[in-house]
């Protein structure tokens, strides 16, 4: 299973996104809640917070976790950890395109672990965000 | 050194799986969370990661200067209860910092291993 690699999701990034990520984080910098601010601080648009990219990569993501194919025992699932590298901003208005592949799959005393690697790109072509997603799976009882 | 408290609330849970689209019941429904071991419902751990990310920007000069941002989970946060982030910046190499990270929840660590490195 490791290896495996499913096909490119898109994400448009609008406004009330954004807003209603950074509200439910408790951001306050302007940067992300009013365009006027973002605007006259040189963006073309509100700025996404980092951690929003678990909002644009989060259908990417689900699709590779819930193939039937990788068979994840979703009852038994915890959240391992998580790595994010971010490279330029992502702002209202761009489309995020996001790929994932299954990089890796191990057991260790009856837990199996599937580390699944997204990389998301914007418009332009740049990498906006790389993720590491470590799941776990407990054994059942 | 640096430090972000934040005590979510009641609705935390329901406004973040709204704005990420995780519905996992055991973030929503403490009956639910219960039935599968947990204490009631608990904080999504990546609602925890965008606090701990937060801590940065905020600490650090805002949304570019968050590089890297890496977590292990460990235990269940839960809502009700003041979060402590502790950021701590380390060595500076070229234009980055490396930054060691707490983050505590009525005296035990929620996460472990954390770390950034940030553009300063």
């Amino acid at each position: 299973m490791a290896g495996e690699a499913w096909a490119p999701h898109r994400f448009a990034v609008e406004r009330d996104r954004i807003r209603e990520f950074a509200d439910a984080v408790g951001e306050t910098d302007p940067l992300h809640l009013d365009l006027e601010a973002a605007r006259a601080a040189g963006h073309p648009d509100l700025v996404a917070p980092p951690m929003f990219s678990v909002v644009y990569s989060g259908p990417a993501i689900e699709e590779a976790m819930f193939d039937p194919a990788v068979g994840i025992d979703f009852a038994m699932l915890v959240h391992g950890a998580q790595e994010f590298e971010w490279g330029p901003l992502v702002h209202a208005g761009d489309e995020i395109s996001t790929s994932v592949r299954l990089a890796e799959v191990r057991e260790r005393i009856g837990m199996t672990f599937y580390v699944f690697e997204s990389a998301s790109a914007n418009h332009h072509g740049e990498e906006v965000c790389a993720g590491r997603w470590t799941q776990i799976v407990r054994p059942r009882a | 050194m640096s430090e972000l408290r934040v005590t979510p609330d009641a609705s935390t849970t329901e406004r973040y799986a709204r704005a990420s689209g995780d519905h996992n019941p055991i973030h929503l429904d403490d009956e639910f969370a219960r039935s599968v071991g947990l204490p009631g419902r608990i904080l999504h751990g990546l609602y925890t990661m965008s606090l701990i990310a937060r801590a940065q920007t905020e600490a650090f000069g805002g949304p570019a200067s968050l590089r890297r941002l890496s977590v292990q989970f460990r235990g269940a946060a839960l809502p009700g209860h003041e979060i402590t982030i502790e950021s701590t910046a380390g060595e500076r190499d070229g234009a980055c910092v490396a930054v060691a990270i707490s983050v505590m929840q009525q005296g035990k660590a929620v996460v472990r291993g954390a770390s950034a490195e940030v553009r300063v």
